[in-house]
């Protein structure tokens, strides 16, 4: 794991054209100067927005790249919820440190606490 | 020449990005809030508009992570989104350089803030100035504080910030309007956007209003991220904005919770009192 890697990868071809271009025509090669295990390079290339996001990525990194791809806000969101519910809460990062298990958990919290 | 406005307001990428997405009437309330937030801030005549915001991985990574930051440039590019994505044109905002380094040089007494001689303007500063200069006329001092990427600073650094920021406004003879954007409750970005704790962000806009610093520091990040989602980080910048307005109580201009928009939109104010 190495999330920090995959943010910041994500930082740079967010604000980067030539990176972008980079990735546009050699994926592989534009993830090489950063340290990521297949498993992440394997989500970024698809790429697979619900596993970058299982994987604890910021979602104001993450959906930049999902508009890079011309993915639209909706299926965004549900890419995301896909991904908790195909590979389990966030590993990782400020969702995992705050104790993020879905969209599910995190409603019925909050009904729990309107019903105190 | 003492501080001649302090205020806040929400500065969600889908106010203007997914604005054709939202009800029309919905819409033009928040953007006829925003355009009253313009008319009163230029009847203060300001000569320059500090934008507090909480970035969002634009300038700021996990490499170097400043908690408060302040730029000190003559001018600022954006937006560094997609123009199409949030629908803000490519602008160039004026800085003033000088300024912002007598600034910095003042809070620097009491906080330790960065400094960035560049920076390119995100949602966070973005959304909001489209609509309070929109011809991007005023000279703008960005200040970031760090609402994304903990460990954060405690909320009272992010009011000793905000003294700060008045003392040096106080102590130079321009004219200084004070905006901080963000928040209030909200989950940006994430399976939970759209989601709103309406209850939360009348709670806080309540304590907000009457300015009190104890009810104001009384949140813990555990707590707001379980309440208020991890964008409710973001009152770091509403509660600096409370200690620069230096006691003075404030009114709520704008309240509706819009899912669209993945936020409550907040237009609120202080009533400065001159020293």
């Amino acid at each position: 794991m190495s999330l920090y890697y995959v943010q910041k990868f994500l930082f740079e071809i967010n604000r980067q054209p030539s990176i972008q271009e980079q990735y546009r025509n050699d994926r592989q090669a534009a993830l090489a100067p950063f340290e990521l295990t297949d498993e992440e390079v394997a989500a970024l290339t698809e790429p697979n927005i619900g596993k970058l996001f299982h994987l604890g990525v910021n979602g104001q990194i993450l959906m930049h790249f999902a508009a890079f791809h011309q993915i639209e806000w909706a299926d965004y969101l549900q890419r995301m919820r896909d991904g908790i519910e195909a590979h389990g809460p966030v590993r990782e990062g400020v969702y995992a440190i705050t104790g993020y298990e879905g969209t599910g958990v995190n409603t019925a919290r909050l009904m729990e606490k309107e019903d105190n | 020449m003492p501080l001649v406005y302090a205020g806040v307001c929400s500065h969600a990428p889908g106010i203007t990005g997914r604005a054709h997405l939202a009800d029309p009437a919905q819409r033009d309330a928040v953007h006829a809030a925003f355009d009253q937030m313009r008319i009163d801030i230029e009847a203060t005549k300001p000569d320059a508009i500090m934008v507090m915001a909480a970035e969002h991985f634009a300038n700021f990574f996990m490499n170097n992570m400043p908690s408060f930051a302040v730029g000190m440039a003559d001018f600022y590019d954006g937006p560094i989104e997609d123009s199409d994505w949030l629908k803000i044109e490519k602008f160039r905002a004026p800085g003033n350089r000088n300024l912002s380094h007598r600034l910095i040089t003042e809070m620097m007494n009491s906080v330790d803030v960065a400094y960035a001689e560049e920076w390119l303007f995100d949602h966070g500063i973005a959304v909001p100035l489209s609509f309070l200069t929109p011809k991007w006329d005023l000279p703008v001092i960005p200040v970031n504080i760090n609402c994304q990427g903990p460990p954060l600073a405690p909320l009272n650094r992010a009011w000793a910030f905000g003294e700060a920021i008045r003392r040096a406004a106080d102590s130079v003879p321009e004219r200084i309007a004070l905006v901080g954007t963000g928040g209030i409750s909200h989950w940006p970005a994430t399976p939970d956007s759209g989601k709103i704790n309406e209850e939360w962000d009348r709670d806080f806009l309540d304590r907000w209003c009457r300015n009190d610093k104890d009810a104001l520091l009384d949140y813990d990040d555990l707590t707001v991220y379980a309440e208020a989602g991890q964008g409710g980080f973001e009152i770091r910048t509403f509660v600096a904005v409370s200690a620069a307005a230096k006691g003075a109580t404030g009114t709520v201009r704008f309240f509706e919770p819009v899912p669209i928009f993945a936020v409550g939109c907040t237009v609120a104010d202080y009533q400065l009192v001159a020293p």
